[in-house]
């Protein structure tokens, strides 16, 4: 067996009554790609935070290469060749590659010779592991499969021989993974060790070597990738048999309920992000938008749902018009049977720093229900608030307790149980399950289909390619803020992954 | 990354943390006093009886409280909308032109209990103006509300000062001030309410204004905590976003939220003006919308924290002028001093001993520490 590169023995850390990581052990064999899955919450990014300087350990022992080490900050892990890639970047936008990749390197006061040296350095790096990045590229203008390169870059630059890598492929298309994917591989015959954090099973599958599972602070159990299955991972993962593809039955789509003609909508810097856009949800039908994050789906929901402004384009709800282009307030439309779910519940979905039963009154404050003329009706919305946990299952069962003590899965449901118990007539929702752990994703498809049977209209906007395949009767793929094709759920993941990344749409233009 | 503070005991959170930021405030100013050869020992005494020894003393220490109760709920309702109100002076300088107008058209004619409520609307209604200004342009046009409110604290003391040397100054008097009020618009002393414990009052201010500012203070924890449009403030001051995603109008909430608040800070006025000098002089305001900024801040944007955060900043006022008094090596200006000192460690230096207490709680008893450091994102 090849010599360790990380050992992790009985590594303890409790926040308070939480014991985000119990009595952890784990050895990483030196040049493998060693997976760890998890649902939220298990104690992975705490984990790794420990090894990377994050966090200390109450108890317990890291050795790197056999010898026991301290790690108290980051750069003590970077000096004993730790390299993380984190899941949100940290990259200064408006510097260049180059500059970026010497943040925290700077040796002297002036520039020039780190700056010379960093430059054939990247040049070697970039060599030897097929990492091509412009080094005078400004950040913010690459692609987020690029600036993940960079950060990896950054990491190689300095001297990292362990690679953490948390969620990667969060931000890409399918090409952009496999290619992440290849670089990994290069990565591993080179000789570098790489841990790769992910709750996507099938990357554990097609990548690593090993794969350890954590579950609810512990570690559960580390397998040969090659010896196990998807099934028992995610059995392992969540304690119980889930389902991985929610079941459903043929849908019967009704009349048109919300129908969308030639939508035009700009962001706040002017750019045309949704480009005469049309098409028509029926009721009793889910209809999934696909695309690669940033490619007009956040701003088609945001104008749906009267957010954003549309520059232009008419919008029928019901068969009655609504003007998004000014007039439309998401008030007036959630009075008109229009629910939303948006895709970014820490900041528009919910109010975090609100207790749980103020965010189930959002966006329906106004409602008499909840209203004792000026005065809110605490009762009133205490006991709507019980009734939703109870019936969406929400964890922990008190009202009173601050949202951001939720899990992501948890909040997601919060939102959920908001909106559906409306009993909308159309019913929009980004990222259905972003950030949700796998016991609450099966839960919340199994509601969106049951709107669905009930005759609702669904329009679900996923990044998650296997979310909207299960979850849509049809698919439309959005390509720099156009609709580029529609397709049945039977669809290929070949064929939408290439409308998604353009490639048929320009074609299609020659 | 999840959030480095874990969570306290509401006790310990709203008790022992501003206790020890306090004392450390104390135990620095007591240094600055040493510095300049005085026993800071003796100083306290005579800070802390000034402020409480006797009768006149405590009605002194509460009829300054009353004036940062008022001027710290101001500050604290546009906060909770996330909006800086650093105008709550100027505001108080307009209210204070209100109760004047009020005062002396009406002073010969009606009683107090008339004129009072006739003031209360005027105060208000002319410190809500001078708030909804820098609000309008805050939710239309984008000008930040702290450099508007700071902007109008110029214009209030310059149209004061205009009015209190010419048209409102009575004909042939030297001072820029209205003339004294008429018994009418004399607000009813609370004294007897002291004399109640046993103390004697020689002559203090003290008046029916602090009973309207618990009022206050009831009715804003009510407004924020209990009606439709705190909870639309509340939820505009967390996030703008969730605000909009929940239809709620940003220009109504900013502009109601200024308006509140100004109307609090013109409340402010009636407590010297009518309780106290029964006239409107030049700077009558000097500082206490500032104050309020302190009062409330310390007081959690509490309304209970902010009444005992006014308390404190109305004992400084009171001790610290006698102790300016019994002791000539410190001035009035070692007084502010220790107001700064206060400000400085329980405001701006809030969290400076948070991370050593929790660590404490955390190895003493984990239970006591809440769940909040493990559910960022991710895990």
């Amino acid at each position: 067996m090849a010599q360790a590169a990380i050992e992790l023995i009985g590594i303890n850390k409790s926040f308070g009554a939480v014991r985000a990581n119990r009595d952890i052990n784990l050895e990483v064999a030196r040049g493998t790609i060693h997976g760890i899955v998890g649902e939220n919450g298990a104690g992975k990014s705490t984990l790794m935070s420990i090894l990377y300087g994050f966090y200390q350990a109450d108890s317990g022992e890291i050795r790197v290469g056999g010898k026991p080490v301290s790690i108290s900050t980051s750069n003590d892990a970077i000096a004993l060749g730790i390299g993380m890639v984190h899941q949100h970047f940290m990259l200064v936008d408006n510097f260049t590659v180059l500059e970026n990749i010497i943040l925290g390197a700077e040796n002297d006061a002036l520039l020039k010779s780190s700056i010379a040296k960093a430059r054939s350095e990247l040049d070697r790096l970039e060599r030897e592991y097929g990492l091509e990045v412009d080094p005078d590229a400004v950040i913010e203008e690459l692609p987020v499969g690029l600036q993940q390169r960079v950060e990896i870059l950054k990491a190689l630059y300095r001297g990292a021989e362990i690679l953490i890598l948390d969620e990667p492929t969060g931000v890409l298309t399918p090409a952009e993974a496999d290619h992440l994917f290849r670089i990994l591989k290069q990565l591993k015959e080179q000789g570098k060790t790489i841990v790769l954090i992910t709750h996507k099973l099938r990357e554990i599958m097609a990548i690593t070597d090993t794969v350890s599972v954590m579950r609810q602070g512990t570690m559960v159990a580390t397998r040969t990738t090659k010896e196990t299955t998807v099934g028992e991972l995610a059995e392992l993962m969540v304690g119980r048999r889930v389902l991985l593809r929610v079941e459903k039955g043929e849908s019967e789509a009704g009349a048109v309920k919300l129908s969308v003609k030639n939508l035009t909508v700009k962001d706040s810097r002017g750019v045309t992000m949704v480009d005469d856009v049309s098409f028509d949800v029926r009721g009793g039908e889910i209809v999934g938008i696909a695309g690669v994050a940033g490619n007009g789906q956040s701003e088609l929901l945001e104008a749906i749902s009267g957010i954003r402004h549309a520059v232009s384009g008419e919008v029928m709800l019901d068969g009655k018009p609504i003007d998004l282009t000014g007039k439309a307030d998401p008030g007036e439309l959630r009075d008109r049977g229009l629910a939303h779910v948006p895709e970014d519940r820490h900041h528009v979905g919910l109010v975090l720093a609100f207790e749980e039963n103020e965010n189930s009154i959002l966006g329906y404050h106004d409602d008499e229900r909840y209203l004792k003329g000026p005065f809110l009706d605490v009762d009133a919305i205490m006991a709507d608030a019980k009734d939703k946990i109870e019936k969406y299952d929400i964890r922990p069962g008190n009202p009173r307790l601050k949202t951001a003590n939720f899990s992501g899965g948890n909040q997601q449901k919060i939102v959920l149980a908001r909106e559906m118990e409306q009993d909308p007539g159309v019913l929009i929702v980004g990222q259905p399950t972003r950030g949700v752990d796998v016991g609450a994703i099966e839960f919340i498809h199994k509601r969106l289909i049951a709107m669905r049977d009930q005759g609702k209209a669904v329009l679900v906007v996923s990044v998650e390619l296997d979310e909207i395949r299960s979850l849509s009767d049809r698919i439309l793929v959005m390509f720099a803020g156009r609709v580029v094709g529609e397709r049945g759920p039977d669809a290929t993941e070949g064929e939408l992954g290439l409308l998604m990344a353009g490639v048929e749409h320009q074609e299609a233009a020659e | 990354m999840s959030t480095p503070y874990a969570k306290l005991p509401a006790w310990a959170d709203y008790g022992l943390i501003p206790l020890i930021n306090l004392s450390v405030a104390f135990i620095v100013a007591g240094f600055v006093v040493m510095l300049v050869g005085e026993n800071p020992f003796r100083a306290a005494v005579i800070l802390v009886e000034g402020a409480f020894g006797k009768g006149t003393g405590v009605a002194f220490t509460l009829f300054y409280a009353t004036t940062f109760i008022f001027t710290g709920l101001s500050v604290a309702v546009a906060a909770h909308c996330s909006l800086f109100n650093i105008g709550t002076e100027g505001q108080a300088y307009i209210g204070g032109l209100g109760i004047a107008l009020v005062c002396l058209s009406f002073d010969s004619v009606l009683p107090w209990w008339v004129i009072f409520p006739i003031a209360i609307v005027a105060a208000s209604a002319f410190g809500a103006l001078w708030g909804l200004i820098p609000a309008y342009l805050q939710a239309k046009r984008g000008s930040h509300i702290v450099i508007t409110t700071i902007m109008f604290n110029f214009i209030a003391a310059s149209v004061m000062v205009y009015l209190l040397v010419g048209p409102l100054k009575p004909a042939g008097s030297q001072a820029p001030q209205t003339r004294n009020f008429l018994a009418g618009a004399e607000l009813p002393k609370l004294n007897w309410m002291i004399e109640l414990f046993g103390a004697k009052i020689r002559s203090a201010p003290l008046n029916i204004c602090f009973l309207l500012a618990l009022v206050m203070a009831f009715l804003v924890w009510l407004l924020i905590w209990r009606t439709k449009l705190g909870y639309e403030m509340r939820t505009y001051g967390h996030s703008s976003k969730a605000a909009r995603y929940a239809g709620i109008s940003e220009t109504r909430i900013i502009i109601t939220a200024m308006m509140v608040s100004g109307a609090l800070a013109g409340m402010m006025a009636l407590n010297p003006v009518m309780g106290d000098q029964h006239n409107v002089a030049i700077d009558f305001v000097s500082g206490a919308g500032f104050v309020g900024i302190a009062v409330a801040l310390m007081g959690r944007l509490h309304p209970v924290g902010i009444v005992l955060a006014a308390i404190l900043f109305g004992m400084l006022y009171q001790g610290g002028a006698e102790l300016a008094f019994e002791m000539p090596a410190i001035s009035r200006d070692m007084i502010v001093i220790i107001q700064g000192l206060v400000i400085l460690f329980a405001g701006a230096l809030e969290h400076m001993f948070r991370p050593y207490i929790q660590a404490l709680f955390a190895s003493v008893s984990p239970k006591s520490v809440g769940m909040q450091a493990v559910n960022g994102k991710g895990a």
